[in-house]
């Protein structure tokens, strides 16, 4: 066994009647926000303090600190972030459709402590069944009375709306959302101020949360802080609800504690990833979104952490991790997530807007053989242009961080794989066509 | 039937009490609309207008920002092949050609018998099972050519009709309490669930 820490946010996910309200009270369900209720809302906050809780949605800010960003008395909105699209992550697809209540408990727990009486689940649109069962779950939250007026009999009322996104990758943006869940195109704001806490929902502050750290809090309050502190290490605590892809033999999510796991044990241990194909070996690895740099065989033995994996050069980001064996064309996965990033760009700021299509034009052409040794370096420049020096964490040109993402996988394939571009121009095409 | 028809003019009212501002059920609407008419009909768009205080134009040029809204009629299944890195280092792409040869359509085409219109996505989250494929918002995988010819089958005989609703219903499930906004004026009551 790699970790025993019991499972936190996917307890419950195995049973089949999980997402029923029946089948969450069997399971302990809203008794963290019962617990809450009686503890007051200082000490709720406390405890989520002391549990040091990183936000799970990719950047990894504390929630403490976001909801400590202004008195509570200001803040009017919480909006949970259910809006998963990045490359490879499919956690909150998972927490959504198996364990809606779980979701509602923890965003009721979350506005008691900010004492808001509006609360918004955007859900991604595609997630039709997870909307389908958030909405029961609403439905059924209410005759509980663990929403609505007086919730429990208690002096704290919350109404909480079920919002369907409508398929753009930038409104997982937490600006964006707010200006989509206001009914506009999802077009980020400008910063400052850097906080929707300053300035949110309809010009109001407004906490946005992750729906994984929200699940999360029913757990923390049942159990208290110190209980979540004390697994992981350092400033990564509690568990942390991996999503791993790509050439594994089990492809899957891995509720694991913090810092504890490898990236060698989560991709090769028999009870996780379990290792490639058969003869196949380990070309590189994304350590936690499409966003993130690429590593190598050389950082397997970094831990899950997300202090850890900053200093290596990339980042934890959405805890997804996708694996590519020596079949990988390197090449052709730096231009789809390329293409990815083009295709999802908002068009306001040109370095993504028209940086994103030429570079993925650039890795086309040196894919199909038209290819130029120069290309190399002319992807670098674009890249330059994008997010200035192409270091990490990336310098900035535009509104949002989508832009600046998009040199992460372009340097990584040209600094780790330089040989097997320059490959491409010379054999006029894939060396690795058919390997697969 | 172009315009919101009383059935969905009722759920589109229901909708925008929820919200503080009626603007925020744009798309919620849209969603509604497109339930209705498996697509936006600008008829639809000029009634979405007017509950939500915006002009047709408004509404418009937000739907043609969002890939799950369209502007043009699309067919009665649509079949979004998810070619984003997980899916692509899975085969999503010999899936996603083979879908093009077996529909004898391109991406982003409807066949001719308004059938099938063919999609290639990006990431649907649920890389677990890649390649992934999504009919109406509705998730298969992994799904490897002769899987997809066995999902095109099924879809065309009928067979998945009680897990493939008809092309732009997303939710299924009705929201029937608390029915007005908290906003400043405080919490509705809970009502009885049926």
């Amino acid at each position: 066994m790699i970790t025993d820490a019991a499972p936190i946010v996917t307890a419950r996910v195995g049973h089949d009647d999980s997402h029923t309200l029946e089948g969450y009270l069997a399971t302990g369900g809203y008794e963290g926000l019962r617990r809450a209720l009686e503890l007051g809302r200082d000490q709720v906050r406390a405890e989520v303090d002391a549990a040091s809780l990183l936000g799970r949605g990719g950047a990894g800010f504390p929630a403490g600190r976001k909801w400590s960003m202004l008195g509570r008395a200001d803040v009017t909105y919480l909006v949970v972030n259910g809006d998963e699209s990045e490359p490879a992550t499919f956690k909150d697809h998972l927490l959504v459709e198996r364990d809606p209540h779980q979701v509602i408990e923890g965003a009721t727990i979350a506005a008691y402590a900010l004492g808001v009486a509006q609360a918004f689940v955007f859900c991604r649109g595609e997630f039709a069944l997870g909307l389908e069962r958030l909405t029961a779950a609403v439905n059924e939250a209410y005759a509980h009375g663990a929403l609505g007026r007086s919730i429990f009999g208690s002096d704290f009322s919350l109404d909480l709306v079920i919002h369907p996104g409508a398929g753009a990758y930038i409104c997982g943006e937490e600006t964006a959302l707010l200006e989509s869940l206001e009914g506009k195109r999802g077009f980020p704001r400008i910063k400052p101020p850097y906080f929707p806490a300053a300035i949110g929902l309809y010009g109001a502050p407004t906490v946005v949360n992750n729906v994984e750290t929200v699940s999360n809090l029913p757990w923390i309050v049942r159990h208290g802080g110190a209980a979540f502190a004390a697994l992981g290490t350092g400033s990564s605590t509690g568990t942390r609800l991996f999503a791993l892809s790509g050439h594994v033999r089990r492809p899957g999510w891995y509720e694991l504690e913090m810092s504890k796991v490898t990236f060698r044990d989560l991709i090769f241990d028999p009870s996780l990833g379990g290792g490639l194909a058969e003869g196949r070996s380990l070309k590189a690895f994304i350590p936690g979104g499409v966003s993130a740099p690429w590593f190598g065989p050389e950082q397997l033995d970094l831990g899950l952490d997300q202090e850890a994996v900053g200093k290596a050069g990339s980042m934890l980001g959405s805890g997804s991790v996708v694996v590519m064996d020596d079949s990988t064309c390197v090449l052709r996965a730096a231009w789809r997530i390329t293409r990815f990033f083009h295709r999802e760009s908002c068009g306001q700021c040109t370095p993504c807007r028209e940086g994103g299509g030429w570079l993925e034009k650039i890795l086309r052409r040196l894919e199909e053989g038209g290819g130029r040794e120069e290309d190399l370096d002319l992807l670098m420049d674009a890249c330059d242009n994008i997010a200035p020096g192409v270091s990490w964490p990336p310098q900035q040109t535009t509104i949002c961080v989508l832009g600046p993402s998009i040199p992460s996988s372009i340097a990584s394939a040209v600094r780790m794989f330089r040989d097997e571009l320059l490959l491409h121009v010379k054999e006029g095409g894939c060396p690795l066509r058919g390997a697969r | 039937m172009a315009h919101l028809d009383d059935e969905t003019r009722r759920k589109a009212l229901a909708t925008v009490a929820l919200y503080p501002e009626r603007r925020s059920a744009l798309i919620p609407l849209c969603h509604l609309a497109q339930a209705q008419d498996g697509w936006l009909t600008p008829e639809a768009m000029e009634d979405i207008a007017e509950l939500v205080g915006v002009t047709p134009a408004e509404v418009r040029g937000t739907a043609t920002f969002y890939d799950m809204l369209h502007t043009e009629p699309v067919g009665r299944y649509v079949v979004a092949v998810c070619t984003n890195i997980a899916c692509m280092l899975s085969g999503a792409y010999e899936t996603l050609e083979h879908a093009e040869e077996r529909l004898g359509v391109h991406v982003g085409q409807t066949t001719e018998d308004g059938m099938f219109t063919l999609e290639d996505a990006e990431c649907l989250a649920g890389c677990d099972k890649a390649p992934c494929i999504q009919v109406n918002h509705r998730f298969f995988g992994p799904v490897d050519p002769p899987a997809l010819d066995r999902l095109v089958d099924d879809l065309a005989s009928g067979a998945l009709d009680e897990v493939v609703p008809p092309h732009g219903v997303l939710c299924r499930v009705e929201r029937t309490v608390g029915l007005e906004a908290a906003g400043a004026a405080g919490v509705p009551a809970a009502e009885e669930a049926p």
